[in-house]
């Protein structure tokens, strides 16, 4: 592999995304091909969402002959929608597609009020 | 023909790649409207999903590293035709509901072939999918491999 120059910026790869609404909220779906459970980091702060998936590194030492992949790790942020129950966002990530669950917050039901 | 001047290190910088993108491009609309016409020219056949792959090897094997993320193993076949890999398939719309409003992904059907340097084994193949990474283990052919010639000293 390359040697990387330790002075240059940290690259990443803008992962491709699909985003789906629900009657509950928004699902997003992003591709990190090579993303393991351990290598995702996903935090909610002031209203923004970052999503980081980290590649594993690959386990032989071959030399590399034809690179295409590129080897940065995935990044990508969303401004949330401010109606999303931040303390209920849920993730998963299986075969290399993380699914993210935003959850819209309970409004208040509509209620029925007696007339006396 | 355009002469590139040849980099040692993947450019991180997004305008240049998007340079080298759109050169690319051109290129191929040149080549393609001059091969076909123009009128034969339809958008699908320029969006069509081409995973990515990397090659390694050593001196016994070849690996084939692809990025196909969300399939089932039945989605992806492999076939091998002298030196010739193809990786083939189709992905199918996981969403439930059609109420998407943001979509990026591709689907639909995608095809990648490559051809190794030298000769493979196709009876010792094997390939294997994990955390959507499609990994294909080719050994070399024995006539392909490298020897070592002892020399005889007097």
């Amino acid at each position: 592999m390359a040697p990387t120059e330790d002075n240059r910026p940290v690259a990443f790869v803008t992962p491709l995304v699909d985003i789906e609404t629900t009657d509950d909220g928004y699902v997003i779906r992003a591709e990190m091909p090579g993303v393991e459970k351990g290598g995702l980091e996903i935090t909610v702060d002031n209203g923004e969402m970052t999503i980081l998936g980290r590649r594993k590194p690959t386990e032989f030492t071959a030399e590399l002959i034809y690179r295409e992949i590129q080897p940065h790790d995935f990044r990508r942020v969303y401004e949330l929608d401010p109606s999303i129950d931040v303390t209920r966002v849920g993730a998963k990530i299986d075969d290399g597609i993380l699914t993210v669950t935003l959850p819209k917050a309970e409004t208040v039901k509509p209620r029925k009020i007696s007339v006396q | 023909m355009n002469i590139v001047r040849y980099q040692r290190y993947p450019q991180t910088d997004l305008s240049a790649v998007l340079d080298r993108i759109t050169r690319m491009q051109a290129e191929m609309d040149r080549v393609y409207n001059s091969t076909f016409g123009s009128s034969l020219r339809s958008p699908a056949s320029l969006s069509r999903w081409n995973p990515a792959v990397d090659v390694y090897q050593d001196k016994d094997q070849f690996v084939v590293v692809a990025e196909l993320p969300g399939l089932k193993k039945e989605e992806i076949e492999i076939l091998l035709h002298d030196a010739t890999l193809t990786i083939s398939g189709e992905r199918k719309h996981e969403g439930s509901s059609e109420q998407g409003f943001f979509t990026e992904r591709f689907y639909g059907k995608y095809q990648r072939s490559l051809t190794l340097p030298t000769p493979v084994d196709p009876g010792k193949v094997k390939a294997s999918y994990r955390d959507g990474l499609l990994q294909v283990v080719l050994p070399k052919a024995e006539e392909a491999k490298p020897k070592q010639i002892e020399v005889a000293l007097k």
